[in-house]
């Protein structure tokens, strides 16, 4: 027998850690989607290296949206502050062994790199705002004129994107008084997480923003019932996009939420593709950290029963595993064969099992503990 | 260079909690929270048991993973001794720190900013003793300078067996326990 009693009971500690409330598995899934978002974007621009606009989704939208959820991750992690009124003190030093120091000055960085990746397709993405201020298209139109400025820009997405998804994870990793978080394989982890939630995010707008007869049902109810998009509807004779070639006036002049159907049957497939990757490695990457945990000490292999067969089991098979991992695959796969038509359920699943992973870790994770073993 | 550390001695600890008063009233720790508190450990197979009663508080690792993750540099190893230390003007409240500690030894005041025992370093300074250690009516517990070779402490933990709590963390506490 070996039994402690702890005449302690300090709030937020006691009985079990509580220290992160919502705030935080937000935060992290929200920086691991603009990660995301952000390298795709960055990896495309790095092969295409386009020396005239294309109105593709990861170019167009994707940075406007990643600028305001990284706005709003970042709201989430201010809320969680107990101390607001010092949160300037992150920018008045750089604590070289701390990787929430590393991810203050990153998330600066993002700023300005999601900025120019977005100037970039400005005439395509916000055409009234170009013809508004004929400057931002100027600027855009030099930028893409300089093949060095876009490689530039690629590679800080690239870089930039990468850190940010690896730090989301490393911030739990590094704190190896929590057992669960003990575990290098978390960075890897949340970046392949939050590229399958970008891709998972980028296909679901193409899905949404098809031609109206070709968006599945549900699409239809929530354009209809949630957001409203008007121009969601194409022009007469958008239909026949298909087999037009595209023209480049007519591009410029349409919103990135109200893209040609030529878009949804080129882009669609690939992001797909790439999303099945993501979470095929993400797959294994949850494979490795759960065996390198089983395989540990006694105290790991507890942390690890806390997600395989303790209280969070149930959430974290279901929701993470099952829905969010397996269950898109497979319907990926088949929407990629052809054999049924592409959907919102395999992105929404993905970014609902991203959204729950990030949950499941950090409340998992404030549970584990090194007397764990002990106490019970 | 001077480095304190504490020795407790379990044998004569009976957990009367006089030491958590005391750090309450010496440090005007707000109501429901504690930088120092008692933890009973029983061991042994019955009718072989075995009763070891601790006063607990934050260990002044030799390697503070909280001083480690702090973003701002709030929590950090004063010059003297090498006691951990939070400045509360300096933090901003991530809880990094709080998570970092495999002591729970950390919360976060009502102010806002993290806190935890300081070894009373304001009364160090001045030549006095912790609050905690001055008023414990069994004198087991010792504070001192374990690189001085004629302190108390460093004579208690050449002659007396001793353990820490969870070595395995890797953060060589500096709160001893005798047996």
């Amino acid at each position: 027998m070996d039994e402690h009693v702890i005449h302690r009971h300090n709030h937020g500690i006691d009985p079990v850690l509580d220290a992160w409330g919502w705030e935080i598995p937000v935060y992290l899934f929200l920086g691991g989607l603009v990660a995301g978002l952000m390298v795709i974007a960055g990896m495309r621009l790095l092969l295409a290296r386009p020396r005239v606009r294309q109105p593709m989704v990861c170019w167009t939208a994707g940075p406007w949206i990643a600028l305001a959820l990284l706005s709003v991750g970042m709201l989430a992690l201010f809320l969680d502050l107990s101390h607001k009124a010092c949160v300037w003190r992150l920018y008045l030093t750089f604590q070289v062994t701390s990787p929430m120091s590393w991810g203050a000055w990153i998330l600066l960085a993002v700023y300005p790199a999601l900025a120019a990746n977005a100037l970039l397709h400005l005439p395509v993405a916000l055409p009234a705002l170009t013809s508004r201020f004929p400057v931002l298209r100027r600027v855009s139109d030099r930028l893409l004129a300089r093949p060095r400025v876009v490689l530039a820009i690629a590679l800080a997405n690239i870089v930039l994107g990468v850190g940010l998804g690896v730090y989301t994870g490393l911030l739990l990793g590094t704190l190896g008084a929590r057992p669960l978080w003990a575990s290098a394989v978390l960075g890897p982890l949340f970046l392949f997480s939050g590229l399958s939630t970008a891709a998972a995010l980028l296909h679901a707008i193409l899905v949404l923003s098809s031609p109206a007869g070709e968006r599945p049902a549900f699409a239809d109810f929530l354009i209809a019932r949630l957001t409203r998009w008007p121009q969601a509807t194409p022009p007469a004779g958008e239909e026949t996009g298909f087999a037009q070639a595209p023209d480049p006036a007519r591009l410029c002049s349409r919103s990135p939420l109200q893209p040609r159907a030529l878009r949804v049957e080129s882009e669609a497939p690939e992001l797909l593709q790439a999303d099945n990757s993501f979470l095929t490695v993400e797959a294994a990457l949850l494979g490795t950290f759960l065996l390198g945990h089983t395989t540990a000490s006694a105290v790991h292999r507890q942390a690890a029963d806390l997600l395989l067969t303790g209280p969070y089991a149930a959430v974290f098979w279901v929701f993470v595993v099952g829905l969010g991992l397996l269950l898109p695959l497979t319907l990926q796969h088949f929407e990629l064969q052809h054999r049924i038509r592409h959907t919102l359920a395999p992105s929404l699943l993905v970014l609902l099992g991203g959204l729950v992973l990030r949950f499941v870790f950090v409340q998992a994770g404030q549970a584990s503990h090194w007397a764990a073993t002990a106490l019970h | 260079m001077a480095r304190y550390v504490m020795a407790i001695d379990t044998r004569r600890c009976v957990g009367c909690m006089d030491c958590v008063v005391a750090c309450k009233t010496e440090n005007d720790v707000p109501e429901g929270f504690n930088r120092d508190w008692i933890t009973e450990t029983v061991r042994g197979e019955f009718p072989s048991l075995g009763l070891e009663i601790r006063s607990e508080r934050c260990n002044h690792c030799a390697h503070p993973p909280c001083v480690d993750c702090c973003p701002t540099g709030a929590s950090h190893v004063h010059e003297r001794g090498g006691v951990v230390l939070v400045e509360g003007d300096k933090c901003i409240g991530c809880k990094a720190c709080i998570a970092a500690c495999p002591y729970d030894a950390r919360y976060v005041h009502p102010d806002g900013h993290v806190d935890k025992c300081t070894f009373c370093i304001h009364r160090v300074e001045q030549g006095l003793l912790p609050a905690c250690v001055s008023v414990c009516p069994t004198r087991c517990m010792h504070f001192g300078d374990a690189e001085d070779p004629h302190s108390d402490v460093s004579r208690l933990l050449a002659t007396r067996p001793h353990h820490t709590i969870l070595p395995e963390a890797g953060t060589e506490p500096r709160v001893h326990y005798l047996t």
